[in-house]
């Protein structure tokens, strides 16, 4: 177990380095910088202001600098917004984005699960046909046509709810709900799935032919092995749905990461995009590395090795 | 307990399977979280407005709050409410001087020297605003290690331009000097007698020597002083919270000379970039203002509210810039067969919707003593004619170029309807490609492009603003064009005798930018939002300065008050 731990985090932080370095050369390879504006800088102007940010070096120069900056957690200031290091903007928005994430995954588990089961063990009747049709809908329907469909429905017909902000308990429930339903539909999916599967197996119609109850049937006997699926993509949700949430954030003006990587890309901020960019993959790696481990205690045929 | 909660519980009782049952807990939840969300029922804005607060949709994160780093429309709007420069904002008229800081002033004949006498005025931590707080401000501005990026807009002082090149290190040698305490004297590189309105800008502010110097020092970009924890101003309110990407509240000022004046308790800006999120607000109740509004919307807007929607006169030009070293466009026949072939009035009616003014120029009307060029007017006939004397008669031969626009749905549409009207008028075929926002500015000043799409909003009222950008090597000409005559009718403009001639000699060189069309006016702007109707004080502006001062809110009556005796 330590061993298999070790050796994931170890290719896990090459992984990183890697996306790391790509970013860095993609985004210096791109035309434009972050000082070009609208109107005209002079050129002595713009000199000093890239000499601040220590663009006047060579490309190689500017990237074994900020990597050694980076591994001792130092992703340098904002080049656009001032009186901001990177540091400061995630320390700022990510745990925004984490709530707001933690809360739609629990709604996304809460009523994906549930309904999947249910779908699974009462098939081919209403009890299936109608919440995989409305999940089927789920998916189909984007964030940016489900957000202000909300707002409108909660925040403008009936005025409810806030439709923007993030300054207390009411204003997270549109967010989440926008941002969970969608995860749901895939839960509810990918549970059905794995429970079908489960109980359509031969040991579990002999169980049934030696008259073990049902209920014993799903839940002793399946639901471990039928949520595997739902578990497997729980990882990539977490990250998806922390890392993802950009249009969720821009439509109900939430100050998580999310609108930040949508700046940080518009202005070429390349110190944030560079960031932002390792936070997400090392958030995806550490997901899928707990998910491999949940997976394994689960099912005893993987190994570790 | 009400009917709704009631209800629930039974449905909660009577379920007995553990998934049912957690379904019903949630459903008792969300019902309880809803119910708890709504409330008084009285409208935010409502709310707001008996506590003085107004309620502004400032579209965009402001990258600082710094006067000397900051070059943006919603920066303004926060810094112009936090700090005052010697003249300020006037309520009504944006060509009108109003006393700010400078309590009176006057200049010698040829308007080339300016004395301010400064008021007693105090900055939000108690320290007295003085006038060398002023040459420091304005040194601070020049310094070159800054890199700040409207120096420029100091070049006007005597010297400015030398120091700032570092020429010389000597900040005497600059025109700007305390005579004392209270009368800052200003000297010229030449007659300005627009000065009092370039001083307006927020390049011209003052800031704290004393906080700068505590926080990293004239020269820090990213120096301290500008952050919520720091912030020292001098204007009508205080920065009081600032929550990223969220909000930045500021609150009326103990030490503001004007205090009296000011009957806001305070302004709540929002930055919110999505325009129908910021709708969605406005509609709900949440905000008093909107940065702006979708063009589609405009008509709907219009007419069921009209007296919400409002469409005022902004001093702004929208143009295509004609890259002149390229083929076809080398040709002034082919430059000026495109500009006169487009029929704008259609254009701003059935595309724009709000409200614009089709430009038949460059500088747009409601300047005093300027009369509006009509150079550019719709001649598809003259069109025609001029590019088959080019050689392509009826489009024939008219080679592959394209416009090139940055990501943005109404520059699409625009570009879309003048595509078109290309094709009908004179039968050519012109492409459209967009580019990220960078990758446009970078192709734009690389002179990377066919046609491209432009707008540029007046710093101060006054021509040259738009006139000077069209000179030999400007960094902001990206057209390829040169032509020594405008160059010299520019520089003669500097230094004309009296104001009348000045404005001639300008509108001279506005006729020569128009003869050799290097742009295609297309219209100039207007400024289209959402205000509520409680807000006074708030007049149409030509710059968009809403002095802040001058506004209140009238109080709404109370939720449960009741109804007006008849």
């Amino acid at each position: 177990m330590f061993r298999f731990v070790a050796v994931r985090l170890v290719q896990g932080l090459l992984v990183l380095l890697a996306i790391y370095a790509v970013t860095f050369f993609l985004v210096a390879a791109t035309p434009g910088s972050p000082f070009s504006t609208e109107r005209a800088i002079r050129p002595e102007i713009l000199a000093q202001i890239e000499a601040f940010y220590g663009y006047d070096k060579p490309v190689g120069e500017r990237f074994v600098t900020s990597v050694s900056n980076a591994l001792r957690g130092e992703f340098g200031p904002s080049a656009v917004y001032a009186n901001r290091s990177v540091t400061d903007i995630i320390a700022e928005s990510f745990p925004v984005s984490l709530k707001l994430g933690s809360l739609a995954l629990g709604l996304a588990l809460f009523l994906g699960i549930p309904v999947g089961i249910i779908a699974a063990v009462r098939q081919n009747s209403w009890l299936d046909y109608v919440p995989m049709s409305v999940s089927m809908a789920g998916i189909c329907l984007p964030t940016f046509v489900m957000g202000p469909l909300l707002a409108l429905v909660f925040g403008l017909i009936f005025e409810l709810l806030p439709v923007a902000g993030w300054f207390g308990p009411e204003y997270v429930i549109l967010p989440a709900l926008t941002l969970g339903l969608y995860y749901a539909a895939y839960f509810a999916r990918l549970t059905r799935g794995g429970m079908l599967e489960m109980l359509n197996q031969d040991w579990v119609r002999t169980a049934r032919a030696k008259g073990v109850s049902e209920s014993t049937i799903v839940w002793k006997h399946c639901l471990k092995g039928g949520l595997i699926p739902a578990i497997t993509f729980l990882g990539p949700a977490l990250a998806g749905i922390i890392s993802g949430s950009f249009v969720v954030e821009t439509i109900f003006q939430i100050p998580g990461l999310g609108q930040w990587f949508v700046k940080g890309a518009l202005n070429r901020d390349d110190f944030l995009i560079l960031g932002l960019t390792v936070l997400f993959a090392a958030l995806i790696v550490v997901m899928n590395l707990l998910v491999d481990i949940v997976q394994v205690a689960l099912n005893p045929r993987l190994k570790y090795e | 307990m009400n009917e709704q909660h009631a209800a629930v519980t039974s449905n909660l009782s009577r379920a007995r399977h553990p998934i049912l049952r957690a379904f019903a807990i949630l459903s008792l939840i969300t019902s309880a979280g809803l119910l708890a969300a709504c409330g008084s029922g009285e409208r935010f804005t409502d709310e707001a407005a008996r506590d003085g607060i107004l309620l502004f949709g400032n579209g965009s994160e402001p990258k600082g709050l710094d006067p000397h780093l900051v070059t943006g429309v919603p920066e303004n709007k926060i810094i112009s409410a936090l700090l005052e420069g010697l003249i300020a904002y006037h309520p009504t008229d944006d060509l009108q001087p109003e006393p700010g800081m400078a309590e009176s002033w006057e200049s010698n004949d040829d308007f080339s020297q300016w004395t301010f006498h400064l008021r007693d005025a105090r900055w939000s931590n108690g320290d007295p605003v003085r006038a060398s707080d002023f040459v420091y401000s304005w040194e601070r501005m020049l310094t070159p290690e800054l890199g700040a990026e409207y120096a420029e807009m100091l070049y006007i002082l005597k010297g400015g331009e030398a120091f700032h090149q570092g020429r010389t290190d000597d900040f005497s040698t600059v025109g700007v000097k305390a005579l004392d305490d209270r009368t800052l004297q200003v000297t010229l590189e030449g007659p300005a007698p627009y000065f009092l309105n370039m001083l307006k800008h927020y390049s011209w502010f003052p800031v704290n020597p004393r906080v700068v110097e505590a926080h990293g020092g004239m020269a820090d970009r990213q120096s301290g002083w500008s952050t919520l924890e720091n912030y020292v101003g001098n204007g009508p309110f205080v920065l009081d919270d600032w929550v990223t990407n969220q909000i930045i509240k500021v609150r009326k000022s103990p030490t503001y000379w004007d205090r009296d004046t000011v009957k806001l308790n305070g302004v709540n800006f929002y930055p919110v970039e999505n325009v129908t999120t910021e709708e969605t607000m406005f509609r709900g109740g949440r905000l008093h203002l909107t940065n702006t509004v979708t063009p589609d919307k405009i008509p709907v807007f219009l007419e069921k509210m009209p007296g919400e929607m409002m469409i005022e006169p902004y001093m702004g030009s929208y143009f295509y810039r004609i890259n002149v070293t390229r083929k076809p466009f080398d040709d002034v026949r082919v430059r000026k067969a495109l500009a006169y072939s487009i029929d704008k009035k259609l254009l701003v009616d059935k595309v724009t919707k709000g409200g614009q003014i089709p430009a038949t120029g460059f500088v747009p009307p409601g300047l005093k003593g300027y009369e509006t060029s009509d150079a550019a007017e719709f001649q598809p006939e003259l069109a025609r004619r001029l590019l088959a004397e080019a050689g392509y008669p009826g489009g024939r031969g008219f080679p592959d170029v394209e416009i090139l626009i940055n990501t943005n749905e109404a520059h699409r549409k625009i570009a879309e309807a003048m595509q078109a009207m290309w094709r009908t008028e004179l039968g050519v075929e012109i492409g459209i490609y967009n580019q990220e926002w960078k990758v446009y500015l970078d192709s734009q000043s690389s002179l990377d492009y066919d046609l491209v799409r432009a707008g540029w909003i007046a710093d101060y009222a006054y021509p040259s603003t738009f006139l000077d950008i069209f000179t030999t090597g400007n960094g902001n000409n990206d057209t390829g064009w040169s032509n020594p005559r405008y160059d010299a009718l520019i520089a003669r403009a500097r230094t004309a005798a009296t104001e009348e001639q000045r404005m001639a000699i300008l509108q001279q060189a506005e006729a020569v930018l128009m003869e050799d069309m290097p742009i295609i006016p297309i219209y100039w702007y207007t400024r289209t939002y959402l205000k509520s109707p409680l807000i006074e004080g708030w007049h149409p502006k030509v710059l968009d300065n809403h002095p802040l001062k001058y506004v209140s809110l009238k109080a709404p009556p109370m939720p449960d008050a009741p109804p007006p005796a008849e």
